[in-house]
């Protein structure tokens, strides 16, 4: 029995949920300080004066400073996505020093000997502030004479980026129907469940760092930069991290200001922020509004698409902030053909929490926005929504296949994935139940929505990345230790941060090598240890970091052969490998396990001339391509047209994401990816109030469901392997997200035809939902 | 978020904590499951100089027959009172509307009296008390106290408890046969509090109303009784239009406010069609 393919448990589970283990928060070490931030009250003010001495007088205080007082070291926290050479790129000091630009941005910290002291000391700051306008609302950000968010920029703009192909003109010249809707991807708060940490510790004139983090090796590179410690003095460790979602895809200020703190008193210094805390200031997803033009034919055949999007980058530009959109720019025509496309993404500047990665970045609201318009365009001419898109989706024998966007689709089958949903479905039952439920005028009324979605993802090609002006490449490394004892390390570059890297490794080891999946220690998330590495986002690990450590495993297969074939006397090609086993084609008890070539190599006693001691190997990999997992779900939800309330009723999704390592890890992807596309729909969104104040900083105002509020998904595959990689793989992480929200809006639309709703803004919220039905009746 | 600092006292007894209340008076919290007050704590929107601790005050979770009520203790759990057969047999509205608060977590913890006492207009025990017409016991170093629960309940997060007085817990005055309760709660999540609720119990002679209970929860600062509503249905016989029509004024005599999970115009709609719905189940219609 091979492991990859296996249901295995996650070895790593036990711990993670036990919370026996190494989270950052959970790290004491002798002396340590605690910091905490003092953050601005005010949306947009200018700092006028900041009062630190009655602070300093608090019982357990060793120091507090404003962003002045570190003016001169804090330096500026990175955007490493220069999307257009003219972008507006504002300074972004980790403590703000002359000016804040979005409540709860810090404004001074202090440094105490247990974090209640730090906490009760942060009352005693004094700062005198000037209120200045907010800057909230993108459109009339833009309009002449706008107050501003920068003031020396000149502008709330900070990019405007096109993408065009095809002639958009002729296509909606005597179109037969042209589909024109506006769409708001509201503000979403990732709510990784362990709150950001950041534990830094200085020895001599090393550092190491210990950050609740997505992205060690990056972090290190940038932590090194801003802060003027030498890479190779800084040392940064991810330890068990429990969740991100994106959101610890970032270069924090708190982890910059804990670093300088560390290294300015000489002591270890800690910072865990409070839920409240993060849903201020962890960095936000989503937000965008959609202008869309669709023209099509009679038939339902798309001749182009036109796409204009604001997209809020909130107070600064962060890691990634000003290319998240555009990830999403490839993907609105999705699996479907037509002749021409433009996009046009104008990133704006307002007084909130800047925006960065969220779960699917920019492909969530891509995939939104066209599945939307292919139910509105169905329902325009009278069509099934599953015929429509029929009509228009890239057949499975016309792959590969070239999009109007210019990415190569390498494989696809829409039709199988497609008839399998609606079998398991139980489609036409269910359309059934829906006419008879509008015949009686039922109080629950019965929608449907569709969403046949494809996603880019495995980031990526380092040379595309680079065509975009990204500011680093797209590889990852992967390494293998063959110990003494024959029992093995794998080190990955790609840091899991639940997503069970080290169970999936070692079932991918476990077969490359012919060892037991027990004997496999998977090693990630410590610079010093997984030396390289590009870390984890887009749904990469596997696609990118997988396929490295089969790149890896097959260095120590070869370098194993040629001293098995040393050690047995025999010509390497008569050697077969299987199951761990290296034996002499014919004479099968003359062989020696990879074990014992490992032993072997480590007493270096005999081995070929020219071979070096150890079967150590390491490998990197940077895909040709992006991969494009795809994918059919089905969404039945009842809503109840005198409360609102929606409750979905069934959920198939039935996903094609290639080959499998582990079914049960992407069962539960695609659980979870679900849960947060659904939750988009229908709870989540951040609200700031006329002052621009963050409404949503408790988990009692920011919904989330839990397992009770979800119906019982019924998930399956279809499996049409990427032709880019050796594995065959295509990535699983963010497909569920990108999938379901369109799905679950369009069956709640789909049921509120009757009464002349055509749109229901997201969260669809019972009183939004109730309030749309007495807006269609009413016309 | 960090609490600020506090003194920090666990009477085992009674008398204790009443002493603690007495000396402490107005700088003093007290703390039963604490699922209220220590997200307060933590945001420091509550900042006591003292916390009282009830948690070791065996005697304040007793639940017992007292003849023709059954009196249930103020640090009584909400999962001890689902699973309580004295509640059950005589107070059935309370353990289904208990059942509905938050998660388990949060229900093996959390205290009926907890949740009185904190007077949240938006929990769903305060107005299945005033359904009920459940009287509340309190005690201060004065003696004890009665309160009815139409009086308890004054205003936002306010109770008619004094600074110095301890809750002891509630009397349910048992209602005998012919009855049929129900617990409405609308809410956007399963652990989120209710948008609106509608606690009620219908007692059906011959068909025909004879008594009935309508009491709204998160329709105004503190827990309101439908009396309209009540009145509108008395001898009527029981059908879903007669509830509809009488659920027509639950709105009436309410204030509700708007919040991010609706405004004051949807809970007043709200309340109508849950009071329709909350008394057709009551009445198993």
């Amino acid at each position: 029995m091979t492991e990859v393919g296996t249901a295995r448990k996650r070895s790593e589970d036990a711990r993670l949920i036990t919370g026996n283990t190494q989270w950052t928060d959970n790290i004491q070490l002798p002396g340590m300080l605690y910091v905490a931030f003092l953050r601005s009250p005010y949306a947009h003010a200018r700092i006028v004066n900041v009062d630190t001495s009655a602070a300093l007088d608090r019982p357990g205080v060793v120091a507090v400073f404003s962003g002045a007082d570190l003016a001169g070291e804090q330096g500026g926290l990175p955007c490493a996505w220069v999307v257009t050479p003219d972008m507006v790129l504002p300074d972004h000091p980790p403590i703000a020093v002359t000016e804040v630009r979005y409540s709860g941005e810090p404004v001074a910290c202090v440094v105490a000997r247990d974090r209640y002291a730090a906490a009760d000391a942060l009352e005693a700051i004094d700062v005198d502030y000037e209120p200045l306008p907010p800057v909230l609302d993108m459109q009339a950000a833009l309009a002449e004479g706008a107050d501003l968010v920068h003031s020396d920029k000149g502008t709330n703009k900070s990019y405007t980026w096109v993408f065009a192909n095809g002639d958009l003109d002729a296509a909606f010249l005597d179109a037969a129907v042209v589909i024109e809707r506006e769409y708001v991807q509201q503000r979403l708060i990732p709510s990784a469940m362990e709150p950001r940490s950041v534990v830094c510790q200085p020895f001599g004139d090393q550092m190491t760092v210990w950050s609740s983090t997505q992205i060690p090796h990056i972090l290190r590179v940038m932590l090194a930069s801003v802060t003027g410690v030498p890479e190779q003095n800084l040392r940064v460790i991810a330890p068990d991290v429990g969740g991100g979602f994106g959101s610890k895809l970032q270069v924090y200020g708190e982890e910059v200001i804990t670093l300088i703190l560390a290294r300015k008193l000489g002591k270890p210094v800690k910072w865990t922020e409070s839920r409240s805390e993060g849903n201020q200031t962890v960095h936000h997803g989503r937000d965008q509004i959609q202008r869309l033009r669709l023209a099509a034919d009679a038939d339902g055949r798309i001749r182009g698409l036109n796409v204009d999007l604001l997209a809020d980058m909130g107070a600064y530009l962060m890691l990634v902030t000003p290319g998240i959109p555009l990830l999403g720019a490839f993907m609105f025509p999705a699996i479907y053909k037509m002749d021409a496309y433009s996009f046009t993404c104008t990133g704006v500047f307002t007084t909130k929490m800047p925006t960065d990665a969220y779960r699917g970045a920019g492909r969530p609201e891509a995939t939104f926005a066209i599945e939307r318009l292919m139910d509105e365009l169905a329902h325009e001419l009278d069509l099934d929504p599953i015929e429509v898109r029929r009509r228009n989706w890239i057949k499975h024998d016309e792959f590969p296949y070239e999009t109007v966007c210019g990415l190569t689709y390498d494989s696809g089958n829409y039709e199988a994935a497609t008839e399998k949903a609606l079998q398991l479905f139980e489609y036409d039952k269910l359309r059934a139940e829906q006419a008879d439920r509008r015949e009686r005028h039922d109080t629950v009324q019965l929608g449907i929505g569709v969403s046949t979605f494809t996603e880019m993802c495995g980031l990526a090609p380092s040379r595309v990345l680079g065509s975009l002006f990204y500011g680093a490449g797209g590889w990852e490394h992967s390494a293998v230790r063959m110990l003494p004892t024959g029992k093995v390390e794998v080190l990955t570059g790609s840091s899991a941060h639940g997503q069970g890297h080290e169970t999936a490794w070692a079932q991918i080891a476990s077969d490359a090598l012919g060892v037991p999946f027990e004997d496999v220690r998977v090693l990630h998330g410590d610079t010093a240890i997984s030396h390289k590495g590009l870390d984890t986002y887009g749904s990469r690990s596997l696609v990118v970091g997988g396929v490295a450590l089969v790149g890896a495993c097959v260095k120590v297969v070869d370098k194993a052969r040629v001293v098995a074939a040393h050690l047995l006397e025999a010509d390497a090609s008569d050697l077969t490998f299987e199951n761990g086993r290296f034996s002499v084609r014919g004479v099968p008890e003359q062989g020696m396990s990879i074990q014992e070539i490992a032993g072997a190599t480590f007493a270096a006693h005999n081995l070929p001339d020219g071979i070096e001691p150890s079967l150590d190997s390491e490998a990197t990999f940077d895909p040709e391509n992006f991969s494009f997992p795809h994918g059919t779900h089905l969404c039945a939800a009842e809503v109840d047209t005198e409360t609102g309330f929606v409750k979905i009723r069934k959920y198939v999704a039935v996903d094609d994401i290639g080959k499998v390592v582990n079914p049960l890890i992407v069962e539960g992807q695609v659980h979870g990816g679900l849960a947060q596309g659904i939750s988009q729909a229908l709870y989540e969104e951040a609200v700031y109030d006329v002052d621009g104040n963050l409404q949503t900083t408790t988990l009692a105002d920011y919904l989330v469901p839990s397992a009770s509020d979800l119906p019982t998904f019924t998930t399956d595959r279809t499996e049409t392997p990427a032709t880019t990689n050796p594995l065959g793989v295509k990535g699983v992480g963010e497909a569920g997200t990108i999938a379901s929200t369109p799905a679950v809006v369009n069956a709640i639309v789909d049921a509120l035809r009757p009464f002349g709703v055509s749109d229901v803004r997201m969260p669809c919220t019972p009183e939004r939902v109730w309030r749309a039905l007495q807006e269609g009746v009413a016309q | 978020m960090i609490p600020g600092s506090f003194d920090y006292l666990r009477p085992t007894t009674i008398g204790e904590a009443v002493s603690a209340l007495a000396e402490s008076g107005e700088d003093a919290k007290v703390l039963a499951g604490g699922q209220s007050l220590m997200p307060l704590l933590r945001l420091r929107l509550a900042l006591p100089e003292v916390l009282v601790d009830l948690d070791h005050v065996a005697e304040l979770r007793e639940i017992r027959d007292t003849g023709d009520s059954v009196f249930i203790g103020a640090m009584a759990t909400h999962h001890q009172v689902i699973k309580d057969p004295l509640v059950r047999a005589h107070a059935p509205l309370i353990a289904q509307a208990t059942a509905t608060v938050a998660d388990p977590a949060v229900r093996h913890r959390g205290t009926l009296g907890g949740s009185l006492a904190h007077a949240d207009p938006a929990g769903d025990l305060p107005a299945v008390i005033l359904a009920l017409d459940g009287v509340l016991i309190a005690q201060s170093a004065h003696g004890p106290r009665e309160i009815p629960a139409a009086d308890f309940f004054e205003d936002y997060l306010t109770s008619a408890l004094e600074p110095a007085e301890l809750l002891l817990g509630v009397r349910i005055p048992k209602l005998g046969t012919g009855w049929g309760f129900h617990y409405e709660k609308f809410h956007r999540t399963a652990q989120a509090w209710a948008i609106v609720g509608v606690a009620c119990g219908v007692r059906r002679a011959n068909g025909a109303i004879e008594e009935c209970r309508v009491a709204l929860t998160n329709m105004g600062p503190a827990p309101v009784r439908a009396h309209e509503v009540e009145r509108a249905l008395l001898g009527r016989v029981a059908t879903q239009n007669a509830f509809k029509a009488a659920a027509a004024h639950a709105a009436e005599g309410t204030a509700p406010t708007g919040d991010l999970h609706g405004s004051a115009e949807y809970r007043e709609h709200l309340a109508r069609v849950l009071t329709a719905r909350a008394l057709t189940t009551a009445a198993g219609i």
